[in-house]
């Protein structure tokens, strides 16, 4: 199954089993979603009165409004899953999300709940430029009041995307829009809850920790290779949830190689790669043979020519690259 | 003043007499909190209700309590207390005590009440807007005859996201009443000087909105528009749009000590003959429904009331330090403290 239809399967599901949960966003429904991830699923859900599909809402392109009406409904106790067409378009939505959104609990002091998912594609796909390939989900970890969460494999998007569902709290659901067409085991269990934070070894090793998530869990995996063939043991640590962050599987891990490279899609500077470093550092000192390293994207706003894109994106060999520099 | 009465009102005397003292409770707890600012006693940012309680208190009488839902801005003392939530609760919160209504961790801004259908007390100018068509979009989900009232200042009349909600409640037929509390000022920003048409209550119309301007300073007239503007949305099941002309005597907030730099003495004292609070007493008197004793009695009651208020909220200790990082989330704690 792939990692897009794992989505579908998973909402489809919670959707079977709680009335309450109900989808939003662009071009969710009559269109189908723009990378298909809804597919099917208003023919499924059909509408109620003069076209409104309560299960399925198609929104205007009014990103703030519809973030803003979903968060109101799931105060009332609804469960929505609101997609953005593109994390970069939650950029419009930031003061509902940030302001409101993660705000709800602490400032009535638990009294109103706000469980609601916030999914979509984020970070580069292919030649969209400056504007549509933000990754938004270090933005989003650094606001308390928020869940963030990455996975990398079918599976865990499957598990993570229930688990999201069902969360009293507002999540934030990232997904590398090159990752919709990988395939993976998916578990034949509607009651297949991965639980936030918690890191898996995606393989083990011994010479080094590579440290990252969503996409560049498979970039990670694919430099491990390459570095095996000069002898080089990597460790791979998927870390799948950045809010809450499982500090614990990480820094196990780097007691173990006494290495450590965290790589991340995000601009270099300030995304959420260089607090999983900061973390590594203030806390493994001891056990650490030489500094955190890191890869990320290059400071750059996204260009369009393929080559100079390429650049702007970390890849296996810039991973490799940045192992023997820690080794 | 007696002139200005409406004709006679289907009201109870009964009823007029409730919102009389309501109203002046109102009145003196905001005198209250205001006090209370100068004294240190709260702090950052608060704004009262004061010479705009025949708004609320008409509105919120024309609505279900506890089955409704209701929301506002960051002007939302009043909207808590008349919807009943417990008023210590409310000014222990204004001065961040463990017993406020969010435990001292939202203030003035933030009061929520969500079991007597109030869902806050909003600081962003106009954020707040969609939310409220959100707990509508609930209301139509599960085939609920609730409907919402959505209050927003003129100033927030003019934020991007209310026009996005405008459209969305027109385009799904949200039960959402939004009501434009229009107190002719933005902050220190006379409507004329913020609104390219002052004529607020025509931004429903583009959206296929039934949309009206009324009068906010009788409580009388007030209650009899909200309460059919009310049944309508609750028959129709569509969103209605109000602009209700009011007048804020008071400054924007605690901190706004200088009036003048937006308005003048003159034009403030012209606006305080429509003191909404005088005026029911003119009528009240005028229709023989009540003597002056009763009236000054009720008067002092409100008063003691208010001071009792302020007593038990004052004498309640702030949170523990512990509590900082409760209710962040439902079921965790940052993995990170100092």
């Amino acid at each position: 199954m792939t990692y897009r239809e794992a989505l579908t399967k998973s909402m489809q599901e919670e959707m079977d089993k709680n009335a309450d949960v109900f989808l939003m966003g662009e071009d969710i429904g009559r269109y189908q979603g723009t990378f298909k991830v809804t597919r099917g699923l208003v023919e499924k859900y059909g509408a109620r009165d003069n076209d409104f599909n309560p299960r399925v809402v198609d929104t205007p392109i009014t990103e703030a409004g519809f973030a803003g009406i979903a968060t109101g409904a799931a105060m009332a106790g609804l469960r929505p899953i609101v997609e953005f067409m593109t994390m970069s378009f939650s950029i419009l939505a930031l003061d509902q999300i940030i302001n409101h959104t993660a705000k709800i609990h602490y400032m009535s002091n638990g009294v109103v709940k706000c469980p609601i998912v916030f999914r979509g594609p984020g970070g580069a796909a292919k030649q969209l430029s400056a504007q549509h390939s933000h990754s938004m989900e270090g933005w989003f970890a650094h606001v308390p009041g928020l869940k963030v969460v990455a996975p990398a494999t079918p599976a865990d998007a499957y598990g993570m995307l229930k688990t999201a569902v069902e969360d009293d709290n507002p999540v934030i659901f990232y997904e590398n829009p090159g990752l919709y067409s990988i395939k993976g085991m998916v578990p034949d269990d509607p009651h297949y809850y991965v639980p936030f934070g918690k890191a898996v070894i995606a393989k083990e090793g011994k010479d080094i920790s590579l440290i990252g998530y969503s996409r560049m869990t498979h970039v990670n995996l694919a430099a491990a290779e390459l570095l095996a063939k000069d002898g080089i043991d990597a460790e791979v640590v998927d870390v799948r949830s950045l809010l809450p962050l499982d500090t614990e599987t990480i820094f196990a891990s780097v007691a173990k190689t006494h290495r450590a490279l965290v790589s991340y899609d995000d601009w270099r500077s300030g995304g959420f790669g260089a607090e999983i470093a900061a973390r590594i550092s203030e806390e493994c000192f001891d056990d650490l043979d030489s500094p955190v390293g890191r890869v990320g994207g290059l400071n750059v706003p996204m260009p369009y020519a393929r080559n100079l894109e390429l650049l702007c994106i970390p890849d296996e060999n810039d991973v490799v690259k940045a192992v023997r520099k820690l080794l | 003043m007696a002139k200005q009465a409406v004709k006679k009102s289907p009201e109870s005397k009964e009823q007029l007499e409730a919102y009389y003292r309501e109203m002046l409770f109102i009145r003196h707890f905001e005198e209250k909190s205001n006090v209370a600012y100068r004294l240190g006693k709260i702090g950052g940012y608060m704004h009262t209700y004061i010479g705009m309680e025949a708004l609320a208190t008409g509105w919120l009488h024309s609505i279900q309590k506890g089955h409704d839902y209701v929301i506002t801005a960051y002007r939302d003392h009043a909207h808590a207390l008349i919807l009943g939530t417990d008023p210590v609760a409310v000014f222990a919160e204004l001065m961040g005590r463990k017993g406020g209504t969010a435990g001292g961790k939202g203030g003035s801004m933030h009061i929520f009440d969500p079991h007597n259908g109030f869902f806050g007390g909003w600081g962003i100018v106009g954020g707040h807007i969609p939310l409220g068509a959100g707990l509508a979009f609930a209301a139509k989900y599960r085939q609920e005859d609730r409907v919402v009232l959505n209050f927003l200042g003129d100033g927030a009349a003019n934020q991007g996201v209310v026009f996005e909600t405008l459209n969305m409640a027109g385009l799904y037929d949200l039960p959402c009443i939004f009501i434009i509390e229009n107190n002719e000022f933005a902050m220190g920003t006379r409507l004329e000087y913020h609104a390219a048409d002052p004529e607020l209550w025509k931004r429903g119309i583009p959206f296929g909105i039934k949309s009206e301007r009324i009068d906010g300073m009788d409580v009388i007239q007030m209650k009899k528009d909200a309460q059919r503007i009310v049944d309508w949305v609750r028959e129709n099941k569509k969103p209605y749009f109000v602009e209700v002309m009011c007048y804020r005597f008071a400054g924007h907030g605690a901190a706004d000590n200088d009036r003048q730099l937006y308005r003048t003495k003159e034009e403030e004292a012209e606006n305080m003959k429509r003191d909404p609070i005088a005026r029911l007493k003119s009528y009240l008197l005028a229709n023989k429904m009540v003597t002056e004793e009763v009236l000054e009695a009720i008067d002092a009651e409100e008063l003691e009331r208010v001071e009792k208020i302020y007593a038990d909220a004052d004498a309640q200790p702030a949170p523990d330090p512990d509590e900082v990082y409760d209710n962040i989330y439902s079921d965790m704690k940052p993995d990170l403290g100092h």
